[in-house]
């Protein structure tokens, strides 16, 4: 099973200011930028119910000249709170850099 | 009055103050030219104990040491030093701290330095509601929240920075500065152009991180009239337009536009270009002045205090049922603080954090498996301290001693240190993600300028 890290060069997450997470997809060339830019691949709402957060709030910045694909969300668990386990949220990519891709027909 | 120079050279040693840079790379970066050189002395990054106990996340020996070297090179060069969120959090504390530490130096070096500090704590009674606008995704602010906070500070543009450089300061520590405003001050103030500026001082404010070998020391930003040059100061490092462009994304939400108290800078349209091997330039960057000044407002409160408890296991029949067990620990963690010493849900709250097995993802982990070993951090949350030690100490022979259900003897799993509690503290919590209207750019900060020449 090929999954979105096998495409990428990096995969990272982190804070953006106290209360928002971004992340990033560093596409491996432009094939690879293609599969994982497609919208019906990847979207706010697969965002969504992967972080069990709200797809509205879900931005997505897809920059061809870079191939990187940009998610950014507000944070879902308040910083430093009690249930909070990754402070700088740099460990919160690994759920999309797990994500199945599918198959190329 | 001084005509304009025709460019202006930012130096950035290193992404943040107590960080570490190669001495050498400074000395390279007063060889090509710089005419000032700025560092960031502060983030929100590493949460909100940092602000709320006015407290610096950087080491003091950490923080001489950069200082020092950028102290001389200052001194050696003849222009200005100025550096950013001093004490992590910028609050009046942080900046006091990095000022006693900058005195200290002087002296010790006999340098002749004329220092600037500029505070930006805020007091809440001060502050206009009316006033106060929320950030997405805050909510209205009210004066409750706004006075629960033990520290605010205001997040400064350039304007004060400008102030007291133009005053006739050579070491400017600022208090809570935009990442931006530490580099961009003295440019603007030499009449570079503000979209050129304010982009090149996003793209150095982490130092390194802009060049394709982020630990090998900071970089040189060339401002002109038409954009600006970016190298790194190590000459065996590079700058290429992805890695220079691609600094843009960087702990920001929106890598095309960024709001500053003055406007909105505007990168959508700017162009990346290969000069050399490991020079960039670029061009095309612009500034939105905005219709009204406004300045962010960081504040924390203390939530409540928390004790910690961590033990682990390694007993593979447990770890086959880690789920069941730590269900069992939650119920009768919940049945015996109740029965001993009469707490109920709201009185006091806990987190079980399985490591090695879900601790950093919880629900969202996508892995599955029973893991080797585990380590299980207890974490209590109560209105004070006594309250959270007694309710993990009432846990305590249960992280020591709680089997499975089906196991008809007593296990005794691995306590992580003696004694086992260990008493965190306050906590706190960001609660402001506002923005203040204001008048003038200056009006929120005091700038004190020593007579120690």
């Amino acid at each position: 099973m090929t999954v979105v890290a096998d495409l990428a060069l990096e995969v990272r997450s982190k804070n953006a200011g106290p209360f928002w997470v971004t992340m990033e997809v560093f596409a491996r060339d432009a094939d690879a930028y293609a599969v994982l830019a497609d919208p019906s691949f990847l979207d706010a709402s697969v965002i969504a119910h992967r972080y069990g957060v709200t797809a509205e709030d879900v931005q997505f910045y897809r920059i061809p000249a870079l191939n990187v694909v940009k998610i950014s969300f507000p944070r879902p668990v308040v910083q430093g709170s009690l249930h909070d386990r990754d402070i700088h949220a740099g460990q919160h990519h690994v759920p999309l850099a797990l994500l199945a891709v599918p198959p190329v027909t | 009055m001084s005509t304009n120079p025709d460019s202006v050279r930012i130096l950035v040693p290193v992404g943040m103050l107590g960080a570490g840079f190669p001495p050498e790379t400074v000395e390279r970066g007063l060889a090509l030219g710089a005419d000032v050189i700025a560092v960031d002395g502060g983030s929100t990054d590493s949460g909100p104990y940092y602000l709320g106990a006015g407290t610096a996340k950087t080491a003091r020996a950490a923080v001489a040491r950069d200082l020092r070297l950028l102290l001389r090179a200052a001194a050696t060069a003849g222009i200005p030093l100025v550096i950013g969120s001093c004490g992590t959090s910028g609050t009046d504390a942080g900046v006091d701290w990095v000022a006693g530490i900058t005195r200290e130096i002087l002296a010790e070096e006999g340098l002749q330095l004329r220092l600037a500090t500029i505070y930006s704590s805020q007091r809440a009674a001060e502050l206009d509601l009316d006033r106060i606008r929320p950030l997405p995704p805050a909510g209205e602010l009210d004066r409750a929240t706004l006075e629960s906070c033990t520290n605010i500070v205001g997040m400064m543009g350039h304007e004060p920075i400008a102030a007291a450089l133009t005053a006739g300061a050579d070491v400017v520590l600022a208090g809570r500065a935009t990442d931006t405003a530490v580099a961009a001050a003295y440019p603007l103030l030499k009449g570079m152009p503000a979209g050129p500026v304010w982009h090149a001082a996003k793209i150095v404010e982490c130092g390194g991180q802009c060049t394709t070998n982020p630990r090998a020391g900071g970089v040189l930003a060339t401002v002109d009239a038409t954009g600006f040059t970016i190298e790194p100061l190590d000459p065996g490092n590079a700058c290429t337009p992805t890695s220079v462009a691609a600094h843009m994304l960087y702990e920001t939400v929106n890598p095309f536009t960024m709001r500053e108290p003055a406007g909105t800078i505007e990168v959508g349209d700017a162009v990346y270009q290969a000069l050399d091997e490991r020079r960039v330039r670029v061009e095309g960057s612009r500034f939105e002045p905005a219709a009204q000044h406004t300045i962010k407002l960081e504040g924390a409160r203390i939530t409540g205090y928390e004790t910690m408890s961590f033990t682990a296991i390694r007993d593979p029949h447990i770890l086959g049922q880690i789920d069941t067990w730590t269900a069992l620990l939650r119920k009768m963690i919940t049945e015996w603080v109740s029965g001993t010493i009469g707490l109920g849900e709201g009185d006091y709250a806990f987190d079980i954090r399985r490591y090695g097995y879900d601790a950093i993802l919880g629900s969202l982990d996508p892995a599955t498996g029973p893991p080797r070993e585990v380590g299980v951090m207890l974490l209590v949350h109560a209105a004070d301290q006594e309250t959270a030690t007694a309710v993990a100490k009432v846990a305590n022979p249960l992280l020591l001693h709680l089997p499975t259900p089906d196991m008809d003897y007593l296990p005794s799993l691995a306590f992580a240190t003696s004694p086992a509690e260990t008493e965190r503290g306050p906590v706190y919590e960001f609660v402001l993600n506002h923005v203040v209207e204001v008048s003038s750019p200056t009006s929120l900060f005091r700038v004190c300028l020593e007579d120690n020449r």
